[in-house]
């Protein structure tokens, strides 16, 4: 074969659809009698609900029917929290899915109103009368935590008490004796201390979420139409909520128009929508509305974190030593006590030998949106806080920040290496990843070119970050120690048609990934079909396996592997049954590009089509064989996978100004074999151009009653691609030991990587005029306001 | 996100519009849309009508009006206005503010009429028709009536437009041979002005007085009059008379813009706008950095 599918850039099959708008999402969906719900959410981030008149909305022109938390309750258990933190005082809080007594944060459901249009039920909802008794509120994690803050909460779901709003305190603790490794490096050493502020982020999917549900009373069927990354998750939640019993209950993912981590949780709104289709015997749709997305579904990082790092005075680290208040929002979302946690503490390390860490989190309660996974989850919040301090150790010894992170970087290996978290990382060469970064960008050149500086008041600044991070979730036996409420297997079902064309159910859910052409080229590249003639189901739990969702670059990870395995199986089974045609041994056969032969006589062979088409009609089958070719896989994967990269942000600052420009940007990443490296590209763009929103742009505002200050488009500031310069992506391809394709996984490398290297460029630029930290983002006015300071200074 | 039930009515000429705004007291008028339209979705807005001018073909487009300069259609939508190679000779200040308006949607929908009859004040175009010196004709139930921009906006989101009056054109006085620039500092999600700094500056020779003359001595070249006006900043376009008068007979040089662009802060006053995003403090802080760079633009564009 000239060339492999493996490794092309082939046009991704969901694009057509998706840029013609012929993508049918979830509020697409219209069914026969289909009414529509508006939530009424709280106006207040923390009160008492003192009064509810809904009679007014009921009287309202199309009104179907108003419900609130006292019409829900017992019908609609507490949403569950999934992952259940092992040894870490864990409280989850009841999470109702209307409130009825208190409400938390502005986005609590208070009621639901059904109409027979939408329109309707909005202008029910204004007619709901809610007294509320005021209870003062709290936003920053840090505030929530000390003992004279507001409480959120009476009792946890055990009955026991919620002390300091603590949701949980969790510890890593790895290598030899840290309090020593910092004893001896105030002696005789290094230490440099940094407080850092993960602001909250608002993950704006293209597409807000929603809801359709369409209960049967004659069958007590359900089918939820969803935007979620996981359906398979969903329906097990929504079965334990709603009630409704797992094999009576469809989840669908239509087309979801991304999620980034917030449509990983189920919602209570969600299942409100169920309730209300159960109640009134008609499908209900609720979809909300982008500010009412702003409002209600889940944001991302919110860490306050005071990190030390110590070393020897030539700048080898000996020690990390962190604290972390992780806000988690007035309740624990699905996956939200993982995400701070082993998401973030395990990855601590990062591509250094750190001889002594430990790390403890505090996941606190606030009256804030609940806060969850958000591209990168943990990751880029860990590896933020590593490049951050490495950055500041090569300041504090005059140092070059590439030599630093030479000094100390694990050295190259390619089957396995355990640091102190835990983890055993499969391959890497984070050296390797740093010097190729570093010559391919001419690093000594912008050094120099730094060094003459440009005019007008502006200066130049470059930033590194290398990183590792953890993907391809995970063994499920990890999974179980680790306290998540799953497993973290996927399955794929690969079934060959007479004609030789292909269906392959999987569990797995992509929602803009471009999976469904990735995997089509895995299974083309494994049996040698035309990846045109393979279709991928996805998204609907009646048609395809159980997966566990498409998050944490997992699904091509573990997915994909699973999809691989499954084509082996049938290419086995292919084999034999060509011998048998070829009336040859199977030991003797040889297999090339979509044919089998016997070893020597490639021009004698059996298409895999022409193996299809006799397993399909079986006329002459081997003895003992199974009619059909197709193949099922469970792949548990017996190890995370671990990408890799280094990435450079140049950036100019104008100190007349305060205004931040991003001039260059050059990604290496190693994600293992690329299967598509144009699809790779574009998840490295969006991935980093995330990163980059965080540094620049991007930052949740709430006041001092815990009302959202930037609650729409209006007022939060997502990256635009006249704030970027042309990305420079390049990588390297290093393969996991482990996998059955080698592959890692590339969703979120971006932005793990990049707000740390823009931000250590932006430092790197204000270090001559003695700026020390500002907060992110870099606005304007407080870079102008850091300048000023340290001028008065 | 649905408006409040309204009436809709549309126009299909300038007195057709005003017998439906006369008929329907409290009506809002719908052009492009982009500034009514989702102050309906939010329910910050109620009205029990609106009168759609949109499709009133006599209120769109640009011309040359009679003096000389342009009769711009109050229905000129701003791509239309950044592209028009009349506005970019004659209103260079007007065609650079209008192509840096929101983004190309926004551009391509909202109209020049619609963005001043809302007085936003981090809006692009009131400070530029203030520095150009532009008139705005308005028609009503007493006929038609001319304000000056100066004295059209009264405040923030207020104009002395009345009840049951229609924007119906802007005249621009041509600016031809004067460098004209807007230079932003835009707000990163809304695009709006943070700091907009319209110029129309006139750059000339003059010598020393007749006795220089009469002698022959070298002429000079000067800043012969300059237009400034910020908006952003303040709650309504604000002409910058402190900056005008440090540049007047002044030699178009980096410290002429320096010292009048520093003399902002006067026109300023205490009466400052701030948010979180950008507080009153910065935003007079670094006002005259973006006064000074409109003022090098413009000079680098002026026929002088």
């Amino acid at each position: 074969m000239s060339s492999r599918i493996f490794g092309s850039g082939i046009r991704r099959r969901e694009d057509p659809r998706l840029i013609t708008g012929s993508a049918a999402y979830t509020h697409d969906v219209t069914l026969p009698g289909m009414a529509h719900a508006a939530m009424l959410r709280s106006s207040h981030a923390h009160a008492r609900i003192t009064r509810i008149d809904t009679r007014k909305a009921r009287d309202a022109a199309g009104v179907l029917a108003v419900y609130t938390g006292a019409d829900v309750e017992g019908a609609l258990q507490p949403m569950p929290c999934a992952w259940l933190l092992p040894d870490s005082e864990l409280k989850v809080a009841p999470y109702p899915c209307i409130a009825k007594d208190v409400v938390r944060y502005t986005g609590d459901v208070v009621a639901a109103v059904v109409a027979e249009s939408a329109a309707q039920a909005e202008d029910a909802r204004a007619l709901i009368e809610v007294d509320y008794e005021p209870l003062p509120a709290v936003i920053d994690p840090e505030a929530a935590a000390r003992p004279d803050a507001p409480k959120l909460h009476d009792k946890d779901v055990n009955g026991e008490e919620v002390p300091g709003n603590q949701a949980f305190h969790w510890v890593v603790a790895g290598g030899g004796d840290v309090d020593a490794a910092f004893a001896e490096a105030e002696a005789d050493g290094v230490v440099v201390r940094e407080r850092i502020r993960q602001q909250r982020l608002i993950p704006n999917a293209m597409e807000p979420r929603g809801a359709v549900a369409q209960y049967n009373r004659a069958t007590g069927e359900l089918t939820l139409w969803n935007t979620t990354q996981n359906p398979h998750i969903v329906r097990f939640l929504c079965s334990v909520v709603t009630g409704v019993p797992e094999d009576r209950l469809r989840v669908i993912a239509p087309e979801v128009g991304g999620g980034f981590g917030s449509k990983i949780a189920a919602y209570p709104a969600d299942f409100v929508t169920v309730f209300c289709s159960k109640q009134l015997g008609r499908p209900v749709k609720w979809i909300e509305t982008r500010s009412e997305n702003y409002q209600a579904t889940t944001h991302g990082r919110d860490h306050v974190q005071d990190v030390e790092l110590a070393a020897t005075k030539d700048g080898k680290i000996t020690g990390l030593r962190c604290t972390v208040h992780a806000g988690m929002g007035a309740y624990l979302s699905t996956a939200a006590p993982g995400i701070p946690t082993i998401l973030h503490g395990l990855m601590l390390s990062g591509c250094y030998t750190i001889p002594a860490l430990k790390e403890d989190v505090y996941g606190v309660y606030t009256n804030g949106v609940p806060v969850e996974a958000y591209r990168g989850a943990g990751r880029p919040e860990a590896t933020f806080m590593l490049e951050r301090v490495i950055d500041m150790l090569a300041h504090e010894l005059d140092m070059d920040p590439a030599d630093v992170r030479r000094k100390n970087f694990i050295p190259k290996f390619d089957d396995g290496h355990e640091v102190v978290t835990t983890l055993n990382y499969d391959s890497g060469d984070y050296p390797g990843a740093l010097d190729k970064l570093l010559e391919h960008t001419g690093y000594a050149a912008l050094r120099e070119k730094q060094k003459a500086g440009p005019s007008n008041g502006r200066r130049m600044g470059l930033g590194l970050s290398s990183y590792v991070e953890i993907c391809g979730l995970g063994p499920s036996q990890v999974a179980g120690a680790i306290g998540f409420q799953g497993g973290l297997w996927e399955s794929a079902i690969v079934r060959f048609h007479p004609t030789g064309k292909v269906h392959v159910f999987i569990g797995a859910s992509p929602h803009g990934q471009g999976e469904e052409t990735t995997f089509a080229q895995i299974v083309a590249d494994e049996i040698g079909v035309d990846a045109g003639d393979v279709k991928i189901f996805h998204g609907d739990t009646d048609s395809t396996p159980m997966g566990w969702g498409t998050y944490g670059s997992r699904t091509t990870a573990v997915g994909g592997a699973a999809l691989a395995l499954a084509v082996r199986k049938i290419r086995d089974k292919a084999k034999v049954l060509a011998a048998h045609l070829l009336e040859a041994s199977a030991e003797d056969m040889d297999y090339a590009d979509g044919k089998f032969f016997v070893k020597g006589s490639p021009d004698k062979a059996k298409t895999i089509q022409d193996v299809a088409l006799m397993a399909n009609v079986a006329w002459n089958l081997p003895e003992g064989m199974e009619a059909g070719l197709e193949a099922t896989t469970f792949y548990d994967p017996p190890n995370f996978v671990f990408p890799y990269g280094a990435h450079l942000a140049v950036v100019e600052v104008d100190t007349n100004t305060g205004h931040v420009e991003l001039t260059g940007y050059t990604a290496l990443d190693d994600c293992g074999p690329q299967i598509n490296p144009v699809i790779v590209e574009g998840q490295v763009h969006g991935g980093i151009v995330q990163g980059v929103g965080q540094a620049l742009w991007e930052g949740a505002a709430y006041d001092e009653n815990g009302q959202l200050l930037t609650g729409s488009m209006l007022d939060y500031a997502l990256p635009r691609a006249d704030g970027l310069p042309e990305l420079d992506i390049i990588s390297t391809v290093t393969r996991s030991p482990h996998h059955p394709l080698g592959v890692k996984g590339i969703g979120e490398a971006g932005t793990i990587a990049s707000t740390a290297a823009v931000y250590n460029a932006v430092m790197d630029a204000l270090k001559p005029l003695g700026v020390k930290r500002v907060d992110m983002p870099f606005t304007p006015e407080r870079v102008w306001r850091a300048i000023q300071e340290a001028k008065g200074s | 996100m649905f408006a409040a039930d309204f009436e809709y009515y549309r126009a299909g000429s300038v007195a057709e519009a005003g017998r439906l705004l006369a008929a329907h007291p409290g009506a809002k008028i719908l052009a492009g849309g982009h500034s009514l339209i989702p102050l309906l979705k939010l329910r910050l807005a109620e009205p029990p009508a609106v009168v759609d001018v949109g499709r009133i073909a006599e209120l769109r487009g640009v011309s040359a009006d009679d003096d000389g300069g342009l009769h711009i259609g109050a229905l000129t939508t701003h791509a239309e206005i950044a592209a028009s190679e009349a506005v970019r000779a004659h209103a260079a200040a007007l065609a650079e503010a209008a192509g840096l308006i929101g983004d190309p949607a926004v551009r391509n929908r909202g109209t020049i009429g619609g963005n001043v009859a809302h007085a936003d004040p981090a809006s692009d175009l009131p400070p530029v028709l203030a520095a150009l010196g532009a008139t705005l004709d308005m028609s009503g139930p007493d006929g038609e009536r001319s304000v000056a921009a100066a004295d059209f906006f009264t405040g923030m989101m207020t104009t002395s437009l009345g009840g049951g009056e229609l924007l119906t054109s802007i005249r621009v006085p041509s600016a031809e041979g004067r460098g004209g620039a807007y230079v932003k500092f835009s707000h990163p999600a809304s695009r709006y002005a943070v700091i907009g700094v319209a110029v129309s500056l006139g750059v000339g020779t003059t010598g020393g007085g007749w006795m220089a003359r009469i002698k022959g001595e070298q002429k000079e070249t000067v800043c012969t009059d300059a237009a400034v006006a910020v908006g952003g900043l303040v709650p309504k376009p604000l002409r910058c008379g402190a900056v005008e008068a440090a540049l007047r007979e002044r030699p178009p040089t980096a410290e002429t813009f320096a010292a009048a662009a520093a003399a902002v802060g006067e026109d300023l006053g205490g009466d400052l706008l701030g948010d979180v995003y950008a507080s009153a403090e910065y935003r007079k802080a670094v006002a005259p950095v973006y006064v000074r760079r409109a003022l090098e633009a413009a000079a680098g564009r002026a026929a002088g």
